[in-house]
């Protein structure tokens, strides 16, 4: 057993689990209410703290004071099950992302695995299990109807979700995230393509299709996190409150915390595919290699441009929610698998030909 | 017979959503910079900021009771308020004057005089109701208290609140 293996990455699970992204979703949740209520000419929270800054911890109190209530009518081992399962998927997808390039000769990620953007696919896609459950384990009918559509949502926009990055995979030529991110690092990034060494004009075609792709990969990212204007599953005009209706105290607010903290894996990972990860633009302070030796500050600079980027889409995020209104189901349906699909499984067709013609080599 | 509504047909571009979506993005950006600004004047920050100076002069606040230039209390029992009161807030005890008292003429003054708050519904029928201008609604508006005996405005609370009104009748005076 490699005993520094284990503590350092002990010491990368913690640091950037729950010394980061619990935090961040925590302050999300601040900055959705902040940000909607700015949007709509409000205040919002502003009383716990400077600007309300102290907000998050106090509703976590409350969370944790308030009783803990379990309907009569539920199954026991299901509807306890449920919270831990959309909670924990969400929170293991973030192994993979690269969140630094090096830091003391450490490679800033938890997991460096080959097969990252699977990954998260593979992991993101079992929180539905806990969506589902939670409906089906609160045997009432609106979680029931919460739980059905999530289903059928979830599903329709993994296939779209899955076949967007594709075209990216083919430029690539990699699944490892922290190579995609030396890759854009140098060449550009996936949707600024105006530094590195090929030609611009070639860059400047095969950023058309990582347009469609990056369109289709945040829509889906959208509908996947169920966030608006995609959350059929806990559409309150509705369902009441979907899913989570039949659950109070700690147990909801796991519900809202997988929900936020799947939104930051989902903007991670839009980050390190389109938006560069930790590089910075134009090349500044880009390392030679994945493996070169880089000063310990270029390290805290990188880590500092991959947060500020995700606090960016995180706000985009927000931005998003306050601005658009609920599709219907039938739309989302026909958005999913009419045109979505479709125009990914094309978007891949048509990078595939651009990249014979531009790119014979590869 | 049923309307039909005739649907407008859209433009490729319009069916493509994305110009209504950048659209209605840029709405919202407007008004996020213009709170974060504060160009927008939002919402009062209550307990900071109070009405106070800002309450137009027919607001209907805490009724109370008051006094004339003369420190006489104005008030002589009638208990007309107490009978118009819809919510029936007000109680009255009435007194006779004694004979020695400067106010002799006046002949009634109540003894107790208590309005409930919780059941006070802001109404002014007492105040209109009055003969003597003794009851007036003011600008309290925030009555609170932790018990219903402490809701319960007596009568030294209703002066105090009230205070002295001066040039309104003066019908109990020397001159007339």
């Amino acid at each position: 057993m490699d005993w520094t293996f284990l503590a350092i990455s002990a010491v990368k699970i913690i640091g950037l689990v729950f010394l980061t992204i619990m935090p961040m979703v925590a302050y999300s949740v601040w900055a959705e209410r902040r940000v909607s209520a700015a949007i709509q000419d409000r205040v919002g929270p502003n009383r716990v703290g400077i600007a309300g800054l102290l907000q998050p911890i106090a509703d976590g109190l409350k969370f944790i004071l308030k009783e803990d209530f379990t309907p009569s009518h539920v199954r026991k081992t299901y509807y306890w099950m449920a919270p831990a399962l959309t909670m924990v998927p969400s929170l293991l997808t973030c192994a993979v992302l690269p969140f630094g390039s090096k830091l003391f000769g450490e490679k800033m990620v938890i997991a460096d695995l080959d097969v990252g953007p699977l990954f998260v696919f593979a992991i993101a896609s079992l929180s539905v299990y806990g969506i589902v459950l939670a409906g089906w384990a609160s045997n009432s009918k609106y979680p029931f109807f919460g739980g059905v559509r999530s289903t059928s949502q979830m599903i329709s926009y993994e296939i779209s979700l899955g076949l967007s990055i594709v075209p990216l995979l083919m430029i690539f030529g990699t699944l490892n995230l922290g190579e995609i991110v030396q890759y854009q690092a140098v060449e550009g990034w996936t949707l600024l393509p105006i530094w590195g060494e090929e030609p611009l004009w070639k860059k400047a075609i095969i950023a058309v299709p990582m347009f469609i792709s990056f369109v289709i990969f945040m829509t889906s990212i959208f509908a996947e996190t169920n966030r608006l204007p995609f959350d059929l599953p806990e559409c309150e005009t509705e369902l009441v409150a979907g899913y989570h209706t039949e659950y109070s105290s700690m147990k909801f607010a796991l519900f809202f915390l997988g929900e936020y903290a799947a939104m930051i894996i989902g903007s991670g990972l839009a980050v390190t595919l389109f938006f560069g990860g930790w590089s910075l633009p134009f090349g500044w302070l880009a390392p030679e290699s994945i493996d070169a030796e880089i000063p310990w500050w270029h390290g805290f600079i990188h880590m500092g441009a991959f947060f500020g980027k995700v606090i960016a889409i995180i706000l985009f995020f927000i931005w998003i929610r306050w601005s658009l209104p609920r599709f219907r189901y039938d739309q989302l349906m026909r958005l999913g698998w009419v045109f979505f699909f479709e125009i990914a499984v094309i978007n891949v067709i048509l990078t595939a030909v651009l990249l014979i013609w531009l790119k014979p080599g590869i | 017979m049923a309307i039909v509504v005739k649907r407008p047909k859209l433009k490729w571009w319009e069916q493509l959503y994305l110009p209504a979506i950048f659209k209605g993005l840029g709405i919202t950006l407007r008004h996020f910079i213009a709170t974060v600004r504060g160009k927008k004047k939002v919402t009062m920050q209550y307990p900071e900021e109070k009405w106070n100076d800002h309450l137009p002069e027919h607001y209907r606040g805490a009724p109370a009771l008051v006094t004339d230039e003369q420190d006489r209390e104005r008030c002589v029992a009638c208990q007309l308020c107490e009978f118009i009161c819809p919510p029936r807030a007000i109680t009255i005890k009435p007194e006779e004057i004694p004979s020695d008292d400067q106010w002799a003429k006046v002949e009634k003054r109540p003894k107790a005089f208590e309005i409930d708050m919780i059941r006070c519904i802001y109404c002014g029928l007492c105040e209109e109701v009055c003969p003597e201008q003794a009851i007036f609604l003011r600008k309290d508006y925030s009555i609170t208290g932790t018990s219903r005996a402490e809701m319960v405005h007596d009568k030294e609370r209703l002066y105090e609140i009230g205070g002295k009104r001066v040039g309104l009748v003066n019908k109990w005076n020397e001159l007339k």
